[in-house]
């Protein structure tokens, strides 16, 4: 006789309710839109969401493509990681968008600073890729624990048809009725990871024995210190300031974005049981290492005003 | 980051942690009141003293506040939580806000919701899904409309547990008078609303007062804090475990030779092998296997339960689709497309009677109509007015009728199912959340009334089940007279209690003899009989025991309403099949014999018929067998059941 669901092993009976809580939420917006997409930005809490989506629909396939905005500066091993996992483990339909203005501009958050390369590599990108193939609904592995403007995020959170976030007029959500109805040109962001936490999602990672990018592991490292924050140098397009010296130290990075972008920590946790451990011991945030962040107090909504992620 | 000592043994020590929290349960709440009450300040608190802020963020909270100096030199801790940038700006919350945090003993989620009258929707929402309100109360201006309109939503929603923490006690100089009327006054208003359990605690939430901390500066309290009480108030999962219900999301065919039907498990509980029927249509089939994802190879499940997402497999190519629910066919939903219910109106254009709606029930989206408004509620006094619309925020009872019947309950029985919204056609805005109240059908097993809930119970179903040793469960001897029920479940008893277990025996004369004095021998009088009893029975399985019920239950119908108020996992019903001439010989009670004489009527198998069982789980010749044999062949079936070891 097989077992039960949720026979009590690892800490986990809280971990089913939240997978099963995103496998339904995934469900219905695979039942109440035309054209969903997942959008994939190749980091762990992307990759907990695509696993609950392909737990959601089996013995099916996705019946959605996956979409990655690619900015040009992820991490190598980020690339390395998608076209390896994603495209050669799961056979998965991936697309990849780049701005091609952004390009032929030459953007890049080292010529144009995080907040112009932000904006026009990850915002308008996301926009242009949604408008190409018409999708109605894309999912999202924003959690609200990330940062304080997500705390207020719904699960399917509408955006008008310039795709802006409008905080005063978010649709109230009651127990786990959800409305999906748009008026023409509205589209929804949905979040079914909306109540994780950081620890949750390795806790899964860990359980589901899911690949992740190796940054997210302590190694020796080739890293300067930045106005407070350790960039790691991942290729030479990075220019030194003459005082700054490359060192190295074992580091690691709590998320993943544009490599110029985000800082690492010291840490010598190598493998998954030790980040977790230091997890559930560390007491900042795991978005303390973003840049586009502090850019001014508020900055997430702002970006989220105007159609960021 | 604070670095781990490398290299310590990182496995024993995460199965150590993970060893120390698995038990850990999920509360989730909400937190409302006036603008200015001190709401944020409080949840800062929370989250501070539980050491659930992070040191970068507090960092940024510090500096913000001191640039717009609002408390002064002090942290203002309500911009922990207030986390859009145009409420910081105006000093208010003007939305929803999640946050998840956990102590050493629980893990919490609580929502955040504002305080002034145009975002009651959000407060609305946050109750939605919370087991308990802590309602946040200036000791200075006492309780307010909004106090009032607040406790009426989360009692509406079905929250039970309350604690009205009253706050800036440091600008009254911490008197006890000023706690103690905002007590008197909330408790007269509370009255009028359903049971529920409240908890007052007087807190200084800028300072921390009462908050996970004692005051010592309101030492005439000794009462918990507001954290010990989270910590240690039951946890009411607001699932309902006893009812199988299944809401199709999905039909999967990936490939030809697989159909199976995605979704959640609403309440209860299924297995493979089970009859089941899809509604509304009441198709009858069985579910052949429960598919999820492979773990380490296995893809079925024995059971699926209340919450588990998970893919069924029916047995027969009946017709199923998005919307339709399954359930046990003898444990069915109500189905109809006229309901009454309580709705909480959410949108500036007024309800209107006769315009149609959309309305989403489960994952069933169907149009309908308001076809009367019942009243509307006035909250600051608990009154029902006369209304022939509901405005923005207004609450009152409506009747709806549906294009397409619904599958349901009443929403104070399995809030899962008996719960939806209305969305507005044109503007696809939410513009109302319902309950719906079954109770206005006036239905036999209608076992509460909207104004009527139980309190809640600190002991769970697993703690009775761990220390009993058993899993409570009504076996109904059903049959005719003489055929050896009261004999047979005494012989049970005898057995069970020699076995170590508590049981107890419910029969016609001990409940004619007491609880069922009033009671005649029409139909409906011995159908009022057989309710009594259940409901009896079924309170005395809420405590752990198993029942052991003698009762002729001669019709069908009966049968089954038994099976649903007692609910079918807990349902086991035994035919004691001894013949009518046996029976008529044996006479333990000399029925026949006067039914014979002249002097009684309604006798079964005479002048009253009996509808020889067709769902019973167990059929026992008594009469060759006896009542020990017999009561053996019971035991064998609890034994295999599960019930007892």
């Amino acid at each position: 006789m097989p077992p039960a669901l949720g026979t009590e092993q690892i800490g986990i009976r809280h971990l089913d309710q939240l997978e099963a809580e995103a496998i339904y939420i995934i469900r219905e917006t695979v039942a109440s839109f035309e054209r969903p997409v997942m959008l994939y930005s190749v980091g762990k809490d992307s990759t907990a969401m695509l696993h609950l989506a392909r737990k959601a629909f089996w013995p099916g396939t996705l019946p959605f493509p996956v979409l990655h905005i690619d900015t040009g500066w992820k991490f190598k091993e980020m690339y390395e990681y998608r076209d390896r996992y994603v495209k050669g483990e799961l056979g998965l339909e991936l697309l990849v968008h780049r701005n091609a203005e952004g390009v032929a501009a030459g953007v890049g958050p080292i010529t144009h600073g995080s907040r112009v390369h932000t904006d026009v590599m990850k915002t308008q990108a996301l926009r242009q890729a949604l408008i190409l193939h018409r999708f109605d609904a894309a999912f999202g592995g924003a959690r609200r624990d990330e940062e304080k403007s997500r705390a207020k995020e719904r699960v399917f959170s509408l955006r008008d048809e310039h795709h802006r976030w409008d905080p005063r007029a978010q649709r109230p959500e009651l127990w786990n009725i959800y409305n999906t109805r748009l008026r023409p040109g509205e589209s929804v962001r949905v979040f079914p990871l909306s109540n994780w936490t950081e620890l949750d999602v390795w806790l899964y990672v860990k359980r589901e024995k899911l690949p992740v990018v190796p940054l997210y592991f302590a190694a020796k490292r080739r890293v300067i210190e930045r106005d407070g924050t350790l960039l790691m140098l991942d290729d030479d397009r990075m220019k030194l300031k003459p005082d700054e010296q490359p060192t190295q130290k074992s580091v690691r990075f709590r998320t993943l974005g544009c490599w110029p972008l985000t800082g690492a920590v010291e840490s010598v946790a190598s493998t998954l049981d030790e980040i977790i451990l230091e997890l559930i011991a560390s007491r900042y945030s795991e978005r303390q290492g973003r840049v586009i962040d502090h850019d001014a107090s508020g900055s997430m909504e702002d970006k989220k005003r105007e159609g960021y992620f | 980051m604070e670095p781990v000592t490398p290299k310590v043994d990182a496995a024993r020590l995460l199965d150590e942690w993970l060893a120390a929290h698995e038990r850990k349960e999920l509360l989730r709440f909400l937190t409302c009141g006036n603008v200015d009450d001190g709401k944020s300040t409080l949840i800062g608190r929370l989250l501070l003293e539980t050491e659930s802020v992070p040191l970068d963020v507090l960092a940024a909270v510090e500096k913000d506040s001191r640039a717009r100096g609002s408390q002064g030199e002090k942290t203002d801790l309500a911009f922990l939580t207030d986390g859009l940038k145009a409420e910081r700006e105006q000093g208010i919350t003007i939305d929803v806000a999640y946050r998840t945090f956990t102590t050493e003993k629980r893990r919490f989620i609580l929502a955040d919701t504002p305080g002034h009258e145009q975002y009651t929707r959000n407060m609305a929402t946050g109750a939605s899904t919370a087991d308990l309100a802590i309602l946040v109360v200036d000791a200075r201006n006492g309780v307010t409309t909004q106090t009032r309109r607040h406790t009426t939503i989360t009692s509406l929603l079905g929250i039970r547990q309350v604690i009205v923490a009253v706050n800036k006690m440091d600008l009254v100089d911490f008197d006890r008078e000023a706690f103690e009327r905002v007590r008197i006054a909330f408790e007269a208003f509370a009255l009028k609303l359903p049971r529920r359990e409240t908890s007052f605690i007087p807190i200084a939430a800028l300072d921390g007062d009462n908050v996970t901390m004692r005051s010592q500066r309101l030492g005439w309290y000794s009462g918990p804090t507001v954290l010990e009480l989270l910590e240690t108030l039951p946890v009411d999962a607001a699932l309902n475990r006893v009812d199988f219900r299944f809401p199709v999301q999905l039909a999967l065919r990936p490939s030809g030779d697989f159909r199976g039907f995605a979704g959640t498990v609403a309440s209860g509980a299924v297995r493979p092998g089970d009859a089941v029927v899809v509604l509304p249509a009441g198709r009858a089939t069985q579910v052949a296997r429960i598919v999820t994802f492979p773990t380490e190879g296995q893809s079925e499940v024995a059971e699926a339960r209340a919450g588990d997402a998970v893919t069924l497999v029916l047995a027969d190519q009946v017709d199923c689709a998005r919307g339709d629910v399954i359930a046990h066919p003898d444990n069915r939903p109500t189905l109809s497309n006229r309901i009454a219910a309580q709705l909480v109106w959410m949108a500036e254009a007024p309800l209107t009677v006769g315009r149609e709606y959309l309305l989403k029930h489960t994952t069933h989206e169907t149009p309908a109509t308001v076809s009367r408004v019942v009243h509307r509620l006035d909250v600051e006094t608990l009154e029902s007015r006369e209304a022939s619309e509901l405005g923005l925020n207004e609450i009152g009872v409506v009747e709806l009728r549906t294009a397409r019947p619904l599958v349901f309950d009443s929403y104070g029985s399995n809030r899962a199912t008996g719960a939806f919204i209305m969305i507005d056609r044109l503007s696809a805005e939410t513009v109302a959340a319902g309950m719906i109240d079954a109770s206005a059908m006036g239905h036999w097993l209608d076992p509460t009334n909207a104004h009527l809930r139980a309190s809640m119970s600190g002991v769970t179903t697993a703690e009775r089940t761990a220390r009993l040793g058993q899993v409570p469960v009504t076996v109904l001897f059903t049959g005719l007279s003489g055929s050896g029920k009261t004999a047979t479940a005494r012989a049970l008893e005898r057995a069970l209690f020699d076995l170590g277990k508590t049981c107890v025996v419910l029969d016609g004369s001990a409940m004619r003899q007491g609880l069922s004095r009033d009671l005649g021998f029409s139909a409906a009088d011995r159908s009022e009989n057989m309710r009594r009893s259940m409901e009896f029975a079924r309170t005395l399985n809420q405590a752990g025991l198993i029942v052991l019920a003698a009762f002729a239950a001669p019709q069908e119908d009966m049968r089954s309403r038994c099976r649903t108020l007692i609910g079918a996992e807990q349902f086991l019903l035994v035919h004691l099949a001894a013949p009518l001439e046996r029976c008529r010989e044996r006479d333990p009670s000399g029925v026949y014999r006067d039914a014979a004489a002249g002097v009684l009527r309604d006798v079964m198998g005479i002048d009253v018929p009996y509808e020889t069982p067709r769902d019973a789980d167990l059929v026992l010749a008594s009469d060759a067998l006896g009542p020990d044999e017999c009561a053996q062949r019971v035991l064998a079936a609890l034994r295999s059941r599960g019930a007892i070891r």
